[in-house]
């Protein structure tokens, strides 16, 4: 019985497997209507996260199971005081697979070493969310027909982004893979990431604080949000904000098939002027996001 | 300085110095009723410095926790004045229940019942990150 807590619990090969499976049911979505015919998927969200949650969800009705769960903390016997190891073990009599979101960094590895079911991590805290990074791969491989061989512009808060580090994770494993990192100085990648992803695996890689002076060389541009709280001087704030806001005229030198991409929310960080560009893929992104999970499910279920 | 002669009993040698107490601590030392000596910063020809624990009576060690501490520590095992075994304890893989994540996001800080677990993620540079929350023991 396998879960999958965080990105890295996945070989390549795992990852180009779930692919090319999400792209079978994206082409065939008859043939999956019925793999998880009297399945259950407990959704165990002890915060509220509404896309992923109904991400989950709606991937195990369009498998043909059925889903049960809570949305809420309170509405949960963790209000009680139960704890994550033996609310897994009780739902392990329910339900034939997990999906849960914890504030607290680890408690779905708890909960994956007490059931007897598969358990999805679908974020805890701010330390991983595997199905976001699988969701981006299955976005860029869709966009740009393969995983390798490309330039990734990851753009914003580098420092305390969870998806951004986790993407970084997954694409170095890929060959030929060059990353610019495109953020303030105040919110670089941390160290670890720089010593455990980015130099432990010799992966090309520049940074900057210029958005539109990488643009032209990029295939692929993940943006994320930069948020006032993260900055100490107010003044640094006021003086980047807007450097690391997507509008139009920053896309002036992009490639025309440049792959947009946001793990969403969306703040003010991409312009809505933006979201009709056939560059923009971040709507696209929550579709794959059920099409990917709905192949995780499958495999995690070891359903053919 | 002079610390008697161990007849039965164990000499924990090539401590890094400055570590034996915490060492000490680990192994809860402290709750043994037998003579034990912690000699702190003893000459060493290996290390420069070094710390060493005597113990007056042949006890279990956790060797696990011994490699993590430092994995050059020597351990003498004394019968009859005698030294008749010398080991050198492996790094370990995983510790367990000894060291504690300090991540105040970790689910270890609010499940106090939760074993604290460590796993070794590089050999070459002795990291070891909490299984949960990957945070780096300290």
């Amino acid at each position: 019985m396998r879960s999958l807590i965080d990105i890295a619990d996945l070989s390549v090969s795992e990852i180009d497997a779930l692919i090319a499976k999400a792209q079978d049911i994206i082409a065939n979505p008859e043939k999956y209507a019925e793999k998880c015919h009297r399945r259950k998927l407990a959704t165990l969200f002890y915060e509220p996260s509404t896309r992923t949650r109904l991400s989950f969800e709606s991937a195990m009705l369009e498998l043909g199971g059925q889903v049960i769960g809570f949305s809420e903390a309170q509405s949960s016997s963790a209000s009680k005081g139960e704890s994550v190891a033996d609310t897994a073990r009780v739902i392990s009599c329910f339900a034939d697979i997990i999906a849960m979101r914890h504030p607290m960094e680890g408690a779905p590895r708890v909960a994956a070493m007490n059931a007897s079911i598969p358990v999805i991590n679908a974020g805890d805290g701010g330390h991983n969310h595997p199905t976001q990074t699988l969701t981006d791969l299955l976005t860029i491989k869709r966009e740009k027909g393969r995983l390798d061989h490309m330039t990734v512009g990851c753009c914003g808060d580098l420092k305390f982004g969870r998806t951004v580090h986790s993407l970084l994770g997954a694409m170095s494993r890929y060959e030929g893979v060059d990353f610019v990192l495109i953020s303030p100085e105040e919110l670089k990648v941390p160290e670890h990431v720089r010593t455990d992803i980015l130099k432990a695996r010799n992966v090309s890689y520049r940074e900057t604080e210029s958005l539109q002076e990488a643009m032209p060389e990029l295939d692929v541009l993940y943006m994320t949000r930069v948020q006032r709280e993260r900055f100490i001087s107010e003044a640094d704030y006021v003086r980047l904000k807007d450097t690391y806001i997507l509008t139009p005229d920053k896309l002036e030198t992009a490639k025309p098939d440049l792959a947009i991409l946001h793990p969403l929310p969306r703040v003010n960080e991409i312009s809505v002027a933006i979201d009709k560009d056939p560059r923009a893929c971040y709507f696209k992104q929550v579709l794959n996001g059920k099409f990917i999970r709905m192949a995780l499910i499958l495999m995690l279920l070891e359903v053919e | 300085m002079l610390i008697g002669t161990i007849v039965d009993g164990i000499v924990i040698d090539h401590i890094p110095a400055g570590r034996g107490m915490e060492l000490y601590r680990y192994l809860e030392l402290d709750k043994l009723q037998c003579e034990v000596a912690l000699i702190k910063n003893a000459p060493s020809g290996k290390l420069g410095k070094k710390d060493i624990l005597k113990v007056n009576e042949v006890i279990d060690l956790n060797f696990d926790l011994l490699g993590y501490i430092d994995p050059h520590i020597t351990v003498n095992i004394i019968r009859n004045g005698q030294r008749v075994e010398k080991r050198h304890p492996d790094l370990p893989e995983t510790i367990r229940g000894v060291i504690r994540c300090k991540n105040p996001r970790c689910i270890t800080s609010c499940e106090q019942e939760l074993e604290h677990i460590f796993k070794l993620t590089d050999r070459e540079n002795r990291v070891y990150r909490c299984i949960y929350c990957d945070t780096k023991a300290k």
